[in-house]
């Protein structure tokens, strides 16, 4: 293993994050508050609870899953997409590298980046509402994973895409859209029975159901299905890179 | 000796279906200059990028001091520095990190008094802790330049490391590519300027069309192909040049006073004492005679024109 080359391209890529703190914490921080102050205290003050749990802390585990999934891909897909686009990518290619250290680099860093933001917005409704956390190690676990699977996903898009618009489609048209329909802000219990099927075809409503769980031990899908979910995405996400460095797709003519 | 760099049957078709590299073969010596000279879109940076790991060949392969560059990555990338044609670098990185960068990316181990060293042999000692993007054009050439350096390589691939550059810069970079030759390191360079191979190259590769037109020594090839002028100046100018010197195929200048012979100094008979004594002959006084051979620019002009 280049050891040596997974900590300088981590080291470059959470210094990143340092020059720009105020976009990279600062933003999420400020979004999470609103979110509070809107749904929290807005609509929230007219639904006393969902499932036995207040709605203001009914929705942090989804609120965190929507900035954990933007910015794990927006971080890594910027991250590979930056050196593609002004041509620094000839240094990782040329580098004693394999794939999987240039994976473990840049998907760390990015993961690492949303878990510290993930953190923070814990932190942060912390001071909004009555938080308890039932399985610290899963939430912990969940957290982890999701950080690592989404920032693949990041990766790939990162890889995929040839200007900045592409690198904002998916995360804005899919990402975001999925997010809000995959219950962060409401049970899927609460809808009516033809749009909780149509929802159970969403695949982030596994990852927030099991998130949910670590913190209340209330799910709209069972645990080892939201977790079963997560391994799968990351077992494709892994495949789709490893088959990306195999035939060099768009990285290597 | 073994060849630092072996290429073999060496083909490049990309997708667009270029065919940018057609069976090229090429030994490369330790411890040598060589300059690949061609046109644009000659084959010469496609070569580069193939040995370097970067562009995947078609056919054909690689060894760098008798490893495989695929199936022995490894070993071959920790060996070779690259610096690129273009001015990639990022923007808001420093000097110093940015060469840390690329030595840590090498699998080298930090070392700041390597980092320092090879800063100060590049006159960026001072900017070392400006970002990137505050650096002029010529910085940021001897930035890729030190970033290539960073690792220790056995072996450096310069892409046209002077396209560019002002002349004081072209003669620094002349001087430290000497310098790097003397500490032992193989140099591969390509570039537009007949005048940078013939200086510092102790051989010359010629592409053209994707195809290796030849490779020799410098000397050697300007001396097999170079054709000599003799220039002979007359005392009195004439109208035409007389009808016994026809033979000798002369020029004669504009001013009627210069008349020049070219020959081959491969041929066992160069005809410059039939000429003189014809000249002689005819009655013609002379003031003055001088040679001069072929520049390079002609030899690779000549080369590239005729495949």
């Amino acid at each position: 293993m280049n050891w040596h080359a997974i900590k300088v391209i981590y080291k470059f890529e959470m210094l990143r994050t340092w020059n720009t703190l105020l976009q990279s914490i600062a933003s999420p921080v400020i979004s999470t508050s609103l979110y509070f102050v809107v749904f929290g205290a807005a609509i929230g003050s007219r639904i006393e609870s969902v499932e036995g749990i207040s709605y203001g802390a009914f929705i942090v585990p989804g609120l965190m899953m929507l900035s954990l999934l933007t910015q794990s891909i927006s971080n890594a897909s910027f991250g590979i997409y930056f050196p593609k686009f002004t041509g620094t990518i000839y240094e990782i290619l040329s580098a004693p590298m394999s794939f999987v250290e240039v994976v473990i680099g840049y998907v760390g860093a990015a993961a690492t980046k949303s878990l510290i933001i993930g953190f923070i917005i814990l932190a942060t409704a912390g001071l909004f509402v009555d938080l308890q956390i039932a399985h610290p190690i899963w939430m912990l676990s969940f957290l982890i994973l999701t950080c690592i699977t989404f920032a693949l996903f990041g990766f790939i898009i990162g890889i995929w895409a040839d200007n900045f618009e592409k690198l904002q489609l998916i995360p804005l048209l899919v990402i975001t859209p999925l997010v809000f329909l995959g219950g962060s802000f409401y049970s899927v219990s609460m809808l009516p029975p033809a749009w909780q099927t149509v929802t159970l075809f969403n695949p982030v409503l596994y990852l927030i159901s099991g998130f949910r769980w670590s913190f209340f031990e209330v799910a709209d899908v069972s645990v080892g299905l939201s977790l079963s979910m997560i391994l799968l995405f990351l077992a494709i996400c892994l495949g789709i890179v490893w088959w990306m460095f195999k035939t060099g797709y768009k990285i290597r003519q | 000796m073994q060849p630092i760099v072996s290429v073999s049957n060496l083909s490049k078709r990309y997708a667009s279906g270029h065919q940018a590299l057609d069976s090229v073969s090429l030994d490369i010596d330790k411890g040598e200059i060589l300059a690949l000279l061609g046109p644009n879109g000659a084959g010469k940076t496609t070569l580069i990028s193939i040995i370097c790991g970067i562009v995947t060949p078609t056919t054909g392969s690689v060894k760098v001091n008798g490893h495989d560059n695929a199936s022995e990555y490894r070993k071959t990338r920790k060996m070779i520095g690259l610096v690129p044609q273009e001015l990639t670098l990022g923007a808001f990185d420093t000097v110093w990190n940015t060469l840390c960068f690329s030595r840590g990316l090498h699998g080298h181990p930090p070392d700041p008094a390597h980092i320092e060293k090879t800063l100060r042999q590049l006159s960026l000692w001072e900017k070392r802790d400006s970002t990137l993007m505050t650096l002029s054009g010529g910085m940021k050439r001897r930035v890729l330049i030190g970033k290539a350096l960073s690792h220790q390589p056995a072996i450096l691939f310069l892409d046209e490391p002077t396209a560019g550059v002002d002349v004081e810069l072209r003669k620094e970079m002349w001087a430290l590519v000497n310098e790097l030759r003397e500490s032992g390191v193989t140099i591969i360079l390509t570039t537009h300027y007949i005048e940078e191979a013939e200086e510092i190259a102790d051989r010359i590769g010629v592409i053209s069309d994707g195809r290796l037109l030849l490779v020799e020594e410098k000397s050697a090839l300007m001396e097999k192909m170079g054709n000599k002028r003799l220039t002979i100046d007359l005392r009195q100018a004439i109208t035409e040049v007389p009808p016994a010197l026809a033979e000798y195929d002369l020029q004669l200048s504009d001013t009627g006073d210069q008349l020049t012979y070219t020959y081959d100094t491969r041929r066992e008979r160069t005809g410059i004492t039939a000429l003189l004594q014809a000249l002689n002959d005819t009655g013609l006084s002379l003031r003055d005679i001088n040679t001069s051979q072929s520049s390079l620019e002609e030899i690779f002009v000549n080369l590239v024109s005729d495949s």
